[in-house]
């Protein structure tokens, strides 16, 4: 009777007004509206040498329900048209798809001004900075997502910058964040940092000599991140219906989309 | 300039029912170097002469991008026109966060319009010595407004304003019929022509000088607008080699084939 | 989400453990609605070829006591968009004022401009989620129909915490679970939508509408439909449910009178 007894009036499937306690017996008032949901799904994002790639499936769900199958979480940010096609920097968010979209909405209109009154774009390590700020100024009402930053850094390589909810920020090589971030996380340790390979017959315990880290190409890092998502499709219920890529490049940002499984 | 005692303030009508504070600073945008603009079926167009204080510096911002889907350009006090195109820029920023949508061009234009007017009511405020045209597209079309430091804004099919923008304005009462049927270039080399009316005798057209923005609706199956872009510098050639003085008559003889 | 809006904007039970229920005390500074009082139950809409199909049944329901049978709950907007309410109905209704004023705002002055549905959608979850974020919430799920900026059909939902999404067919409260697998089947993408017929579409909306009415206890015979197009809005508030079929309930087994 999970159902029911989510409704504080009744202590079992009884639905009458009658039933309604008048008193409360706690002494302390809590508040019953909880302003925040889960909204599923995942995202994830890996960096190049000179290249970075941002992605995140396009589901959304209300407890078993599924709203949408196609909600994207990943948004080009501070293009100056409403396509954003002069976009330099993505986002992606994860959690409570309404602070996602306020929070990639307070963002945006940042990096829009800072465009209009420095007429450049943003560099990417400022905009992680401002991100951070942005999450802790609602430090005691949090932005209930995990956000990923991602672009090309002053040398044009790949930069991701990832979040928690309170604005504390790392840059790293790849990250994995929502509902299967711990399916596709230890994935991406392995084939992105190398974790655990090391070179057969190097040596026995610590002896043995690890992969040496080489930046992965393209192509391997975009198999890569559909890899992750077929995976976790196959076994978070909250993941799937579609998979939206974007790609930074020097040359722009390019958006990709590709069917995940809708079971 | 001893012109009388009621001049001291923008509450204080005189005696002939001016108010010449607001005079005053109409004065300023005539002072600001000539901006035309102007608007046909599918463009809208603003070309300026940008000015440099000397030898040595850079020129004068004259046309500046709001959003996507307008510009503007302005005579007069550059740092009054900045504060109202902060403003512009804000405005346009929460319609499409509030709406999803791109402003309507004549409520932007009636909401500093709103704010200029206050600065001619309040004692100790001084009104804006800045006119603009504002040039841009909504889902009614392409449109041109102009304002005043009055707080007059009124819509226009084609517009000069600053410094000896008579002549300008001369040019483009001769030429209004064909404005609305012109094509993108066209149309900026009309606006081009009526600007180098109202040049100085000694000065001309250069890349150097001469700003460009043009803006234009949605061509057929096109998802999205053709959004304001500005020119400068080389990128404005194109369209000042086509008044030069030398081509001048075969540009002309071009034209009238056209038509 | 639970279909029942009581629980809407509560913690999961599976997630955060049972509700603690004892913010019920008669004093305090609290003034902010903890809870819907007269409900909507579901909104059904779906997509097709021109524009959208949007409908709900007339029922306010006060808990289990049906309270209000003849309350509308499609309402127009500007003639060019239908906004659909699932929720509160005292706050249906201040959301109603709210869609007056604005729509006497943008009709003054500047003549031409209106507000399409996916402004107003955006509009109307900006409110949401201010209000949320105020701890004030407007119980309401709303489905809003419509056409976009290009004139293309829309649809989307919003809800009482601002969460927002669209597709080609949605549905609110009850009619998420029992509806929207019927719509679903009917255009389970935009690219079906787009080729589905009015009639189709219709058809599809009346089997849900009649379906809910078999099984959610807080719905009603009594409903509206609305069919929005570029040449404007269709909107019927007083029909009946046809063709019913009872005959399924006899072989319903496991409550009430019988007992095999």
């Amino acid at each position: 009777m999970t159902m029911f007894s989510q409704n504080p009036l009744m202590n079992g499937p009884n639905y009458s007004f009658s039933q309604t306690p008048t008193m409360a017996s706690g002494a302390n008032k809590e508040h019953s509206f909880y302003p925040y949901t889960d909204n599923g799904g995942s995202t994830l994002a890996i960096s190049g040498n000179d290249f970075m790639i941002m992605a995140g499936d396009t589901r959304s769900t209300s407890g078993y329900n599924i709203n949408t199958r196609y909600s994207p979480k990943v948004f080009k940010i501070g293009g100056t048209t409403s396509s954003q096609d002069d976009a330099t920097l993505v986002l992606s968010v994860v959690g409570f798809a309404a602070d996602g979209h306020a929070l990639k909405e307070k963002l945006d209109a940042i990096v829009k001004m800072y465009r209009y009154q420095h007429g450049k774009p943003m560099s990417v390590k400022a905009c992680a900075q401002r991100l951070s700020t942005i999450l802790y100024g609602k430090r005691f009402f949090p932005y209930y997502v995990t956000a990923i930053l991602g672009g090309l850094d002053e040398d044009g390589k790949g930069a991701v910058y990832s979040y928690d909810p309170v604005g504390s920020y790392e840059r790293e090589q790849c990250r994995a964040a929502g509902a299967a971030a711990s399916l596709i996380m230890p994935f991406l340790d392995n084939q992105v940092n190398f974790k655990n390979q090391y070179i057969p017959g190097s040596g026995e315990g610590h002896a043995l000599v690890e992969r040496a880290k080489d930046p992965l190409p393209l192509v391997v890092v975009e198999a890569l991140v559909k890899d992750a998502f077929d995976s976790a499709v196959e076994r978070h219920i909250e993941v799937g219906d579609g998979l939206s890529m974007m790609l930074i490049t020097k040359n722009g940002i390019e958006e990709k989309f590709l069917p995940l499984k809708k079971d | 300039m001893f012109r009388n005692n009621y001049d001291n303030d923008s509450v204080t009508f005189s005696p002939q029912g001016r108010i010449f504070q607001v005079e005053y600073a109409s004065e300023a945008v005539k002072q600001g170097s000539v901006v035309v603009g102007l608007v046909s079926k599918t463009h809208a167009v603003l070309v300026a002469v940008k000015r440099n204080a000397e030898e040595l510096s850079s020129y004068q911002k004259k046309i500046i991008t709001i959003d996507e889907h307008l510009g503007l350009s302005l005579a007069g006090l550059a740092s009054d026109a900045r504060v109202l195109s902060n403003f512009m820029k804000q405005q346009s920023l929460s319609s499409r966060l509030i709406y999803g949508r791109a402003i309507p061009l004549s409520r932007l234009v009636d909401s500093i319009g709103d704010r200029a007017q206050t600065n001619t009511q309040h004692y100790g405020k001084r009104p804006y010595g800045v006119g603009l045209l504002v040039a841009g597209v909504d889902e009614l079309g392409p449109h041109l407004f102009e304002f005043q430091p009055s707080g007059m804004t009124q819509e226009m099919a084609a517009s000069a304003i600053g410094a000896r923008s008579q002549m300008a304005r001369t040019y483009l009462e001769r030429n209004l019929e064909k404005f609305a049927d012109c094509g993108r270039q066209e149309l900026v080399v009309h606006g081009l022509k009526a600007l180098k009316e109202s040049l100085a005798q000694d000065k001309e057209l250069t890349v150097e000088n001469c700003s460009v923005g043009v803006v234009g609706i949605r061509p057929d199956g096109a998802k999205t607008i053709e959004g304001f872009k500005l020119f400068d510098g080389q990128d404005v050639k194109q369209w000042v080699d086509l008044v030069a003085e030398g081509a001048e008559e075969t540009a002309e003889e071009g034209m009238e084939v056209d038509t | 989400m639970n279909h029942l809006p009581q629980a809407w904007g509560r913690p999961r039970d599976d997630v955060y453990g049972p509700y603690d229920g004892s913010y019920l005390q008669n004093d305090g500074p609290n003034q902010h609605s903890q809870s819907p009082i007269v409900t909507g139950t579901s909104v059904l809409a779906l997509k097709f070829k021109d524009g959208v199909v949007i409908a709900a049944d007339n029922l306010a329901s006060y808990g289990s006591l049906a309270r209000f049978t003849d309350v509308k709950r499609l309402r127009k907007f500007a003639e060019t968009s239908v906004v659909g309410f699932g929720g509160d109905v005292s706050d249906m209704q201040y959301l109603d004022r709210l869609l007056n004023s604005l729509d006497i705002e943008e009709a003054y002055g500047s003549t031409g401009h209106t507000l399409n549905a996916q402004n107003l959608h955006t509009y109307l979850a900006k409110v949401l989620y201010k209000r949320r974020s105020n701890f004030n919430p407007l119980w309401n799920q709303l489905l809003v129909a419509g056409l976009d900026g290009e004139g293309k059909p829309f649809l989307a939902s919003a809800d009482l915490l601002g969460t927002t999404f669209s597709s080609p067919s949605l549905a609110t409260g009850f009619g998420a679970h029992l509806a929207q697998p019927l719509l679903r089947k009917v255009a389970p993408d935009e690219e079906t939508a787009s080729k589905l017929s009015l009639e189709q579409a219709v058809e599809a909306v009346k089997a849900s509408m009649k379906v809910l009415f078999y099984r959610d206890a807080r719905s009603i015979d009594k409903y509206s439909i609305a069919v929005v197009t570029k040449e404007g809005i269709d909107l019927k508030q007083d029909e009946k449910l046809e063709n019913q079929s009872w005959a399924f309930a006899e072989q319903i087994r496991g409550y009430g009178t019988q007992v095999n």
